[in-house]
């Protein structure tokens, strides 16, 4: 690792102007970052660390929508009582992220703020249609992710909360790579309260995480596993790597929301 | 090695019921603290990747991986490791003695990490079920034992502590 300067403000406010320093950047649970300093793909002059900002964590359900802290980690999103009742889904999803020490330092924020291509956030981010809400101000989850690890966040800005809009239903089917664990392709599915689905795919896109128009329209008419089976899921688009070719994260894109559709029916 | 002209802070933490202070530099791992710096040799580093958990320890009642931790992060906090498990007079805890018992370790390397996860999953499910241990160990790798011994130790000190619980009541 390269040397820096290591501040772990409780202030938001703090933190904030902290982080309009030249090199500076936000350290959540590290559960990503601390391996990219490691390898020397990143050289922070300062890390700002959020995980002393109390303000930045908990869950709260506000009217039609559950609010999740930027800094609230996995394992306590796994564990809350509240998610289960409004959103399984998060549960399920967030219970299966890697294993239980990356569950007790990881966290929403920095889920969402690295996108990685194969992260299980993104997904229900886009699913549920989700708002992140930082520093400055609210994005769409439409808006939100630019392609691979890439996001609409500028420079500082820190995501302080998630609101997800309750749906009538939601899964979280995971397809695994058993050495990383990360998404091979897996799919969140969500019944929205108006009876439409949406239906985020991760894992599988050559540009990060997508949702797929095609299986969201036949299942909206017709919410079954055999209306998945009349939808044509390309091959184009999806990533090749050693684990799986496009073709395969293709079928495994129709084999994961099946399995979310039987999941809720 | 530490680079000359970098800015070192102390920082202290209570690390199994001693209050302990050291120097740390920002980039500084928890492990590196607890093992260059205290001098508490017992937490290994397998991967330094964040794959292999041989680095388990507890941080404010949390398993974490220390080698995926800055020690800075951890100021005023409190730290369990593998040297807090053993009994006051030495003899082996009851996590450790059940991985004598049940042969789960052959090099050893990977143990303190799985004593340090398996005191994570007891703690919080006091009577795990076989699936239930094998999920919680997700984060540990063993190149030696094929983890069969490891499961049957963390059954075996789950039925002598939940034993002990009750013949408390
Ligand atoms: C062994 C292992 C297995 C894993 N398995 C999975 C898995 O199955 N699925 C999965 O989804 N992930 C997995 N992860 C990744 C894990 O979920 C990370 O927690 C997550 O990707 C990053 O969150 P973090 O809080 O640790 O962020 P950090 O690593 O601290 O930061 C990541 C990035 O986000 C920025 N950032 C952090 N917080 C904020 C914020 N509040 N606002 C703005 N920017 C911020 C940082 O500057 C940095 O660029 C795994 C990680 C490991 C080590
Ligand atoms: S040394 Fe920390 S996970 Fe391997
Ligand atoms: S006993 Fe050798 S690595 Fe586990």
């Amino acid at each position: 690792m390269y040397s820096f300067e290591f501040t772990r403000p409780s202030d938001l406010s703090v933190a904030v102007d902290a982080l309009k320093g030249d090199g500076a950047q936000a350290l959540g649970g590290g559960q990503t970052l601390i391996p990219v300093l490691k390898q020397r793909l990143a050289a922070p002059t300062t890390l700002v660390d959020l995980s002393g900002i109390e303000s930045l964590k908990g869950i709260r359900r506000m009217g039609d929508m559950l609010v999740i802290g930027g800094g609230t980690t996995h394992g306590a999103v796994a564990a809350s009582g509240d998610v289960a009742a409004a959103i399984p889904g998060l549960v399920e999803l967030t219970s299966k992220i890697g294993d239980p020490q990356v569950r007790n330092r990881g966290t929403i924020g920095g889920s969402l703020a690295n996108n990685d291509p194969a992260a299980c956030y993104p997904s229900a981010a886009l699913a549920l249609g989700a708002i992140i809400v930082t520093n400055q101000r609210e994005i769409a989850a439409d808006d939100f992710f630019q392609g691979l690890y890439a996001t609409s966040l500028e420079e500082g800005e820190v995501i302080t909360a998630v609101k997800f809009p309750i749906p009538a239903a939601s899964t979280y089917q995971k397809f695994e790579q058993p050495a990383s664990r990360f998404s091979l392709t897996s799919v969140f599915l969500a019944k929205m309260q108006d009876g439409s689905v949406r239906v985020g795919v991760t894992g599988a896109g050559a540009d990060g995480v997508f949702r797929h128009e095609g299986l969201e329209q036949a299942l909206s008419a017709n919410f079954s596993a055999g209306a998945v089976d009349g939808v044509s899921v390309s091959a184009e688009g999806m990533s090749n790597d050693l684990h799986a070719t496009p073709e395969y994260r293709a079928n495994l894109v129709k084999v994961m929301t099946k399995r979310a559709v039987e999941a809720l029916s | 090695m530490r680079p000359k002209g970098v800015k070192m802070a102390t920082i202290s933490m209570t690390v199994n019921g001693k209050q302990l202070s050291g120097e740390a530099q920002g980039n500084t791992l928890l492990v590196e603290f607890l093992r260059e710096e205290l001098k508490m040799t017992g937490t290994h580093v397998g991967c330094d990747t964040s794959q292999c958990g041989a680095c388990v320890v507890h941080v404010n009642g949390e398993s974490v991986k220390s080698c995926t931790v800055f020690a800075s992060a951890c100021d005023g906090g409190t730290v369990a490791t593998i040297e807090g498990m053993a009994n006051d007079d030495g003899s082996l805890g009851v996590i450790q003695q059940a991985f004598q018992d049940e042969h789960g370790l052959q090099c050893g390397f990977c143990t303190p990490g799985m004593v340090m996860s398996i005191a994570d999953i007891l703690k919080n499910n006091p009577q795990p079920t076989e699936a239930e241990i094998r999920e919680g160990l997700k984060g540990n790798i063993c190149r030696c034992t094929g983890y069969h011994n490891i499961v049957k130790a963390a059954q075996s000190a789950a039925a002598t502590l939940s034993g002990a619980a009750q013949a408390a009541e």
